[in-house]
């Protein structure tokens, strides 16, 4: 049975093309790109918010996407059980929409954060299964506002859910960081209860073919489609 | 009616924006400068019409809805 998915594109999005061949070439399967204008999402099984600066990241990133006409569909795709994953600009959106929880503040140290960045999966999901224990992730990140929030109660709540998903953590560069952004407990990507949904704020699209530094991105969908 | 919107991140939010000014009036000579923090104001045109109530419920919507964070954010009507 084919996978299928669809990539949305916001006015700002910047990551939806890489999304799209990310998709194409690992899941062989069909791959809709859906303007955020459109009323409704076809059957798919899989659908990506991708990076960028929606909106320009007006008000608060993603506040402005997480109201489009298309986001009443990808609520509905999400409460039907199937795969939602948000990268970057597409987790702040996710937990503006309010299907994750937490919130995406400006990184720490003030600084826009483009480079390779090292990830470890916390607890396992669908998302993560093909990732081993304490097997450590290369793949870039590029935000501004990636320092993941949460009161000590919503924490809590991530915690005992397993609900975190990623991690950052220190790689093989001399100079990494174990927490580039200042997120709290170091988290980089987080699920839903149910755990069908993903927000995360590295690139897995940009970590995924031969010309890339890193292929580790692969491990993502290959788990989505095992 | 003009109203303006005061937000704020959620004084235990770290809000990094500050610091960074606070940093610099100090490097200024402005030592009795402390806790800076940087918010956002918005302002816009309500009907005169609107009865008080009318008006409360208004703002308070749009800032649930859409202008106002609350996990992170608080804000208040200002005037």
């Amino acid at each position: 049975m084919s996978f299928k998915s669809v990539v949305i594109t916001f006015p700002g999005s910047n990551c939806d093309r890489d999304a799209l061949c990310y998709l194409q070439d690992l899941t062989k399967g069909v791959v809709y790109n859906i303007w955020h204008e459109e009323a409704s999402l076809p059957q798919v099984d899989l659908v990506i918010l991708p990076g960028g600066f929606s909106f320009g990241d007006y008000l608060r990133s993603g506040a402005i996407a997480s109201k489009s006409k298309i986001i009443n569909d990808v609520i509905k795709h999400a409460n039907d059980g199937r795969y939602l994953l948000g990268i970057c600009n597409g987790f702040q959106i996710l937990t503006e929409i309010g299907l994750l929880e937490g919130a995406l503040i400006q990184n720490k140290n003030l600084k826009f954060l483009g480079k390779n960045c090292f990830i470890k999966k916390k607890f396992k999901n669908k998302f993560n299964l093909s990732i081993k224990e304490n097997q450590v992730l290369q793949i870039p990140v590029a935000h501004n506002e990636g320092n993941f929030y949460c009161d000590n109660e919503t924490l809590k709540l991530l915690k005992n859910n397993e609900q975190i998903a990623f991690e950052y953590c220190k790689g093989e560069f001399s100079n990494s960081e174990e927490n580039i952004n200042g997120s709290i407990e170091a988290i980089a990507g987080i699920t839903n209860k149910k755990k069908n949904i993903l927000g995360m704020m590295p690139h897995p699209e940009r970590a995924y073919n031969d010309f890339h530094p890193s292929q580790d991105g692969k491990l993502i969908i290959e788990s989505l489609i095992s | 009616m003009r109203i303006k919107i005061l937000i704020r991140l959620k004084s235990q939010i770290l809000e990094p924006q500050g610091k960074v000014i606070e940093h610099s009036l100090n490097n200024l000579g402005f030592n009795e400068f402390n806790n800076i923090r940087q918010g956002k104001l918005i302002e816009l045109d309500l009907p005169d019409n609107l009865s008080k109530e009318e008006k409360d419920q208004k703002i308070d919507s749009a800032c649930k809805k859409l202008l106002v964070n609350d996990i992170i954010e608080e804000y208040e009507v200002l005037g």
